[in-house]
């Protein structure tokens, strides 16, 4: 058949674990692939970044190794359904592909976690990744106005790009208070490279008011933003503005791994020392085993690549440095908690779920996640609940996986591509048995 | 230095430099907006990186695409007016 691809390893996702992986897979000289949904290789962190140019070394060096190991590339390709144990079917601009390999290692990265409040829904609230990625894809930032909000380090690495390339950064404001950034702070002494990292990062961020205990309650304009309230302690207060950037911390992209079958824990896909999943040959490395940033994915990325091809010494003796990276994980995770008044600013009219417009009235008429489905089309339109669920799971504390096939809406073109038992199979199956509240 | 090139958004000649992305396009042709919500309200991008769907418009006759993952290319037509 056409456009049927055959690998050893097969490696989703061509962020930094996803470039590790293929790159410590192809030392063995297995025949490798990798797809990613964008059009260029680095995930979210190195995105604009090339060999040519970059502004990290670190992603200069893997890019370029990236580009000159013998792996095969899919740009622009996304993964949406496993037609037969390592057979997938994936869609591209050139429409459907299959992929047939031997292991798999799942490299799919996080996304960032958004809470609702009176007017997100506004043109120019957006993430806070989202408008970095926006200025980095060629949007002029120069002389705007950015209020920056939510939660995790991403926010100061956020500010620092804005700034660098003009934009007017007004404010930071970091959901979690003081106490727990210190205890966070003081855990970032003990790695020296990410403490010299923070303090650079703090330092050309001096003059930038940078508050802790502070979230936005609502954001208002006339069919765009035009400024935001924000609160911090008992004092409330309105910022103008012309982006609000806005997101609260991250969360791992799940769903390819839950689909095939792989054990989720804690919201995490659960894995080996080895990378290995519960899923024999598939192994899973980056954000998508725990937020633990780029070092981490790195060498995540590269025990999984090392193990999938059977190099299980070099694997298991880069292993040993993860428990460091497991520290970093867990307070990062202690640290940037939400608090619980964060639900206090939604109001009954606040849309919840942006594909169907549902406002969180209508959902709390409901008695679970499934019944609200049925009854109000949350999370059935195209983002398949990937934005409504994380933000129900906080508001309501209702527990909203549920994965089937495909896992990105597909033209029928490509649905056509998979035999029909695929897509009327019972739904359970594809479920994970039972996941654990976070 | 980065090439320039022309595209159209809803009919007007933009020109932009390779490299940019559609949704980068879009805005940056005065746009605040890229579609209408199902009750009809005018939505921008929330993630930038093809999860929630909010920067879905018409590329070349094909409906329904996530311009945050698609590079500008010369002759672009883009539409976010339906």
């Amino acid at each position: 058949m056409d456009n049927v691809f055959a690998f050893d390893v097969l490696v989703v996702g061509a962020g930094p674990a996803g470039i590790a992986a293929a790159f410590g897979a192809a030392e063995s000289g297995a025949r490798v692939g990798v797809i990613d949904d964008n059009p260029r290789p680095g995930g979210q962190i190195w995105r604009g970044e090339t060999q040519q140019r970059a502004d990290h070394p670190e992603a200069k060096s893997w890019l370029e190794k990236f580009a000159r190991c013998p792996i095969e590339f899919f740009s622009s390709t996304e993964v949406v359904d496993q037609i037969d144990r390592g057979h997938l079917l994936a869609q591209s601009h050139d429409g459907p592909r299959e992929f047939v390999c031997k292991k798999l290692i799942l490299c799919t990265g996080a996304r960032e976690l958004f809470l609702p409040f009176p007017g997100w829904t506004l043109p120019n609230v957006m993430g806070a990744g989202a408008l970095q990625a926006l200025a980095k894809s060629g949007l002029s930032v120069s002389g705007k106005k950015v209020v920056i909000a939510g939660s995790g380090p991403l926010l100061l690495a956020v500010a620092a790009y804005l700034r660098e390339h003009g934009a007017d950064v007004r404010l930071i404001a970091e959901q979690a208070p003081w106490h727990r950034l210190a205890r966070f702070g003081i855990s970032l002494l003990l790695q020296k490279n990410k403490f010299v990292q923070a303090l650079a990062i703090r330092r050309q961020l001096a003059d930038i008011p940078y508050k802790a205990s502070c979230w936005p309650v609502r954001a208002a304009g006339n069919g765009k933003l035009e400024s935001v309230t924000l609160r911090c302690g008992d004092r409330t207060w309105q910022e103008p503005c012309d982006y609000l950037a806005c997101g609260f911390h991250l969360l791992p992209n799940t769903e390819l791994a839950a689909l095939l079958g792989c054990e989720i824990r804690g919201g995490f896909v659960r894995v080996n020392h080895l990378q290995q999943s519960s899923v024999s040959g598939i192994f899973c490395a980056g954000e998508l085993t725990g937020i633990g940033g780029v070092d981490a994915s790195i060498l995540e990325g590269s025990i999984a690549g090392y193990a999938a091809t059977g190099q299980d010494a070099r694997a298991a003796q880069l292993s040993r440095q993860k428990a460091r990276s497991e520290n970093f994980t867990a307070a990062l995770r202690r640290a940037f908690a939400l608090r619980p008044e964060l639900r206090a600013s939604v109001s009954p009219d606040t849309i919840v779920c942006r594909c169907e417009d549902v406002p969180l009235a209508r959902l709390r008429s409901c008695a679970s996640w499934r019944a609200a489905k049925l009854q109000t089309r949350c999370g059935m339109g195209p983002c398949q609940g990937r934005i409504c669920g994380p933000a129900v799971e906080f508001l309501l504390g209702w527990k909203t996986s549920s994965v089937r096939p495909p896992v990105f809406p597909v033209p029928i073109e490509t649905l056509a591509r998979a035999p029909v038992s695929q897509f009327s199979r019972p739904s359970e199956e594809n479920l994970i048995p039972h996941e654990e509240p976070r | 230095m980065p090439e320039e090139i022309s595209v159209t958004v809803n009919g007007a000649h933009l020109n932009v430099t390779s490299g940019m992305t559609v949704l980068a396009a879009i805005l940056s042709s005065g746009a605040h907006g890229v579609r209408k919500s199902v009750k009809g309200e005018l939505r921008g991008p929330l993630c930038a990186m093809g999860i929630c769907f909010e920067c879905r418009a018409t590329v070349d006759r094909r409906p329904h695409t996530r311009t945050c993952q698609l590079l500008c290319a010369p002759g672009m037509e883009i539409r976010t007016d339906g």
